[in-house]
């Protein structure tokens, strides 16, 4: 992996996106379009296909039909990275765990490691290098899930539910490292839950619902005057936490 | 009779018989030099089958562990095959030496050690495939990533195959020719003192094993708790 940034992923259109693993449609014919900056939050109730959708980003799974068309190039090999929910940490220090995306690049160790520190330093985790990372609580899992993705220097970043159950404190320092990543220059795609977290972080919002796009508007505009009725009974809390379509 | 022959059993060891000494020797060298070659031949295989997509993989795993039980008198006779004078390696000369029978020892754990390993690193590589790929990781850099995940799981299979190596009998017998100061190992030595009346020499030897092996597992043990301790 080179430390430029591979050109062309924006604007990212999305056309008729549609996933149905064994007739049971989980994407129906998704729309969306995002420019090239910026924070993106994801809102919906559960079900509503936002993880799928950043799967079918990342090139996990196969869609049906649609498209999905980066700038003008092909689909990118780098400069997309998906944070999830519960990130994967393999039985190593927090400093192995930080550069394991580099691996790919064929960075020298040293240089590896020296980056990682680097990193683990803006992440708030200097002092826990040499733990074990699955003695981590939470949200330093989550802190350390992000600097591993944000050492590949993505273009755009994914992140799934990255402060579901997190504490306040916690749930803090992480939305803290997601504007230092956005002032980067990372674009960013977030899936959450919370409205507050979206009003905070948020300079667009997705609002899905039944495998669909409802609607994509500036955040201020979302809370104050949302243009679907599902997403005006969201966020008065009308909606079913699950919803059967 | 039983208790004197216990006791002079104990007094082989507690003198530091020389024959002792030597048989225990030459079977920690070969099934030892097995174990080697087995851990770097049979973990990376059963890694690879776990993580490798291709047609067949399900018939590969169930002929890995299939394997596992293979009698070790066959793995003997077809080294035999292979190494006599006129075998397909007979010219190598290696018929009734140490390294035939760390050939036959290590055809008999790979199999052992490849299924424990493709089970090990399959249960990791369902939890991670998705992270892997997102982070494009090659083939071969998920395996040896999954097989350094699983390092302490995998010390299960290397103690497997040390089992295996040090008590199987058949294929050491045939390839090696149980040559008295050349090619007897204790299992080997065990059968033929037993069968000429020699009791205390063999219970010495068995006891020798079963020390080994029990020290063996008892330090795999510890490091693995250690390991859980330190890494989770």
């Amino acid at each position: 992996m080179n430390s430029t940034r591979p050109a062309s992923l924006f604007p990212l259109r999305i056309r008729g996106l549609r996933y149905a693993p064994d007739g049971r449609e989980v994407l129906g014919g998704i729309d969306l379009e995002l420019g090239d900056e910026g924070i993106t939050l994801m809102l919906g109730p559960n079900g509503a296909g936002k993880s799928m959708l950043l799967r079918a980003l990342c090139g996990l799974l196969e869609p049906c039909s649609g498209e999905i068309i980066w700038g003008d190039g092909p689909r990118p090999t780098q400069g997309v990275m998906l944070v999830f929910q519960q990130p994967m940490m393999l039985r190593a220090s927090v400093l192995e765990n930080a550069v394991l995306g580099l691996r790919p690049a064929g960075l020298r160790r040293a240089e590896r490691r020296a980056r990682g520190m680097a990193m683990l330093a803006r992440v708030g985790l200097a002092d826990r290098v040499a733990d074990s990372a699955r003695q981590l609580s939470g949200g330093e899992r989550q802190r350390l899930a992000l600097a591993r993705a944000w050492l590949t220097r993505p273009r755009l970043l994914l992140l799934d539910e990255p402060t579901a159950s997190l504490d306040p404190t916690a749930t803090a320092q992480v939305e803290r490292i997601i504007r230092e990543i956005r002032t980067d220059g990372t674009r960013i795609l977030m899936v959450t839950h919370n409205l507050g977290q979206a009003t905070r972080l948020a300079d667009d919002i997705v609002f899905m619902a039944a495998g669909r796009v409802c609607e994509h508007t500036p955040a201020q505009r979302f809370f104050s005057r949302p243009q679907s009725e599902e997403a005006r009974r969201f966020i008065q809390g009308e909606l079913p936490w699950r919803m059967t379509f | 009779m039983l208790a004197a022959t216990f006791s002079d059993a104990l007094a082989l060891l507690a003198t530091f018989d020389h024959r002792v000494a030597e048989i225990v020797g030459l079977s920690l060298r070969v099934s030892g030099g097995a174990v080697v070659l087995g851990t770097l031949i049979g973990l990376p295989l059963g890694a690879c089958i776990a993580v490798g997509r291709f047609p067949g993989k399900a018939a590969v795993s169930v002929l890995i562990n299939g394997l596992m039980g293979l009698p070790s008198v066959v793995v003997g006779v077809v080294v035999y095959l292979l190494l006599s004078r006129s075998g397909p390696l007979g010219g190598l000369g290696l018929l009734y030496t140490p390294p035939a029978m760390i050939v036959a020892q290590t055809l008999l754990v790979v199999p052992l050690m490849a299924a424990i390993a493709r089970q090990v690193v399959e249960d990791a590589w369902q939890r991670y495939a998705e992270e892997l790929a997102v982070m494009r990781f090659s083939w071969w850099q998920s395996v040896t990533t999954l097989l350094y995940d699983c390092r302490h799981s995998l010390l299960v299979a290397v103690l497997a195959g040390l089992g295996r190596a040090m008590s199987e009998v058949g294929a050491v017998m045939i390839v090696g020719g149980n040559i008295d100061r050349a090619t007897r190992v204790m299992t080997t030595a065990i059968a033929l003192e037993t069968s000429k009346g020699d009791l205390p020499l063999a219970i010495a030897l068995g006891i020798v094993l079963i020390l080994i092996i029990l020290a063996l597992n008892a330090l795999a043990f510890g490091l693995r708790r250690w390991a859980t301790r330190r890494f989770g």
